[in-house]
């Protein structure tokens, strides 16, 4: 085909394109994901049993504040690195901020509670599944969002993958929450950020594979 | 772009066509125009990509940005096909749109423009002798003059070009 006859075609093919088609794509990965996961986490975990009796106490909004602070972060970024000349810009060290604040708080958790007990508040009663659900939950998100990605143009495979991995985590994080009934602030930045980073992790190291264009 | 965008179609074989150019120049200078096929290739499958995702442009960026991650893009990924190292500085966006082959365009452009100042008949005996390429003989021939009056006729018309385009830049 000749480069000119081309361009004639593409210009005929010239719909006007929809506007913020980046966030809305995302959005829309993000939420069939997150429906996904929802049922999952209810069908399968199921909701934990005090929810309305946790809802009025500190922790259990503690866990959501830091999930959601880190996908909101994790959608700039991947919002931003779904665009050919996208950088991460500040999304990326910020996403130091709400870990720092989590870690912050569970020092002083750690601090105020004689040494016997510290080991409990991190490894609470069900450190051995917990990343390892928040992985779990976050798959269907990750596809999603993976999905969105593939139609939009990244150009840092990589970072993009990981910015995927994260928000997929972060995202994953929230719903398992619901199910979750640890409270101790060293469990969550131990436990919840490892499930996050390893999504993350496989994120980064799928999206230079998964999301040619 | 941001008239494409709205479904102006003719602004968009407007823009088109200019990136073309600076696309093409852009490709054969990175893989060498022993690689010519490889280059058009590229061009082609930059120009549908480029269709195929316009909607992530952002209208409040430079333009020029988008269409050069997407190229560099392009042919990183070419690179990477055909296993070869891509080592592709960073800082070389201006360089895509700093050079361009529709210079030879511009140049015919020109002359076109400046030929048609002369008389009809000295513009007909420059086209033939100087563009076309015909001999003195042939041009006198067909002109049905002799073919001395060709080559006066020429030489005046060159004469009074070089003396305007001087005017033009001085």
């Amino acid at each position: 085909m000749k480069t000119e006859d081309l361009i004639a075609a593409l210009a005929v093919d010239c719909a006007p394109a929809p506007s913020r088609t980046v966030s809305r794509t995302l959005g829309l990965g993000l939420a069939l994901g997150a429906v996904l996961s929802v049922a999952v986490m209810v069908l399968w975990l199921g909701v934990r049993a005090d929810l309305m009796s946790a809802m009025s106490s500190g922790p259990f909004w503690m866990k959501f504040a830091y999930a959601l602070s880190v996908a909101a972060l994790g959608f700039g970024l991947i919002e931003r690195l779904a665009r050919p000349d996208g950088e991460g810009g500040i999304f990326g060290p910020m996403l130091l901020a709400p870990l720092a604040v989590m870690t912050a708080l569970a020092i002083y958790q750690l601090w105020g509670v004689p040494e016997e007990v510290r080991m409990s508040l991190m490894l609470g009663a069900t450190y051995k599944i917990c990343a390892l659900n928040i992985v779990m939950l976050s798959t269907p998100i990750f596809l999603g969002l993976f999905w969105a990605l593939r139609a939009l143009a990244p150009t840092r495979l990589t970072l993009a993958g990981a910015a995927a991995g994260v928000l997929a985590g972060a995202a994953g994080t929230f719903i398992y929450a619901f199910h979750c009934n640890e409270s101790a602030a060293p469990f969550v930045v131990i436990w919840y950020t490892l499930g996050i980073a390893a999504v993350g992790t496989i994120g980064a190291l799928l999206g230079r594979s998964l999301l040619r264009w | 772009m941001v008239r494409s965008l709205a479904g102006d179609g003719a602004a968009y074989a407007t823009l088109l066509r200019r990136l073309n150019g600076h696309l093409r120049a852009y490709y054969l200078r990175r893989l060498g125009t022993s690689q010519a096929a490889d280059a058009e290739d590229l061009l082609q499958e930059t120009l549908i990509a480029m269709h195929a995702r316009r909607s992530t442009y952002d209208t409040s960026r430079p333009f020029t940005a988008w269409v050069h991650s997407i190229a560099r893009y392009k042919l990183i990924d070419h690179f990477r096909r055909n296993r070869r190292r891509a080592e592709e500085p960073l800082d070389d966006m201006e360089q895509l749109f700093s050079i361009s082959n529709s210079n030879a365009v511009d140049a015919r452009i020109d002359v076109d423009r400046l030929l048609q100042r002369l008389p009809q008949k000295t513009r007909r005996l420059v086209q033939d002798v100087k563009i076309r390429g015909l001999s003195t003989a042939e041009a006198a021939q067909k002109n049905s003059i002799s073919e001395s009056a060709v080559k006066v006729g020429v030489h005046r018309a060159i004469k009074s070009l070089g003396s305007e385009i001087q005017d033009e830049e001085s």
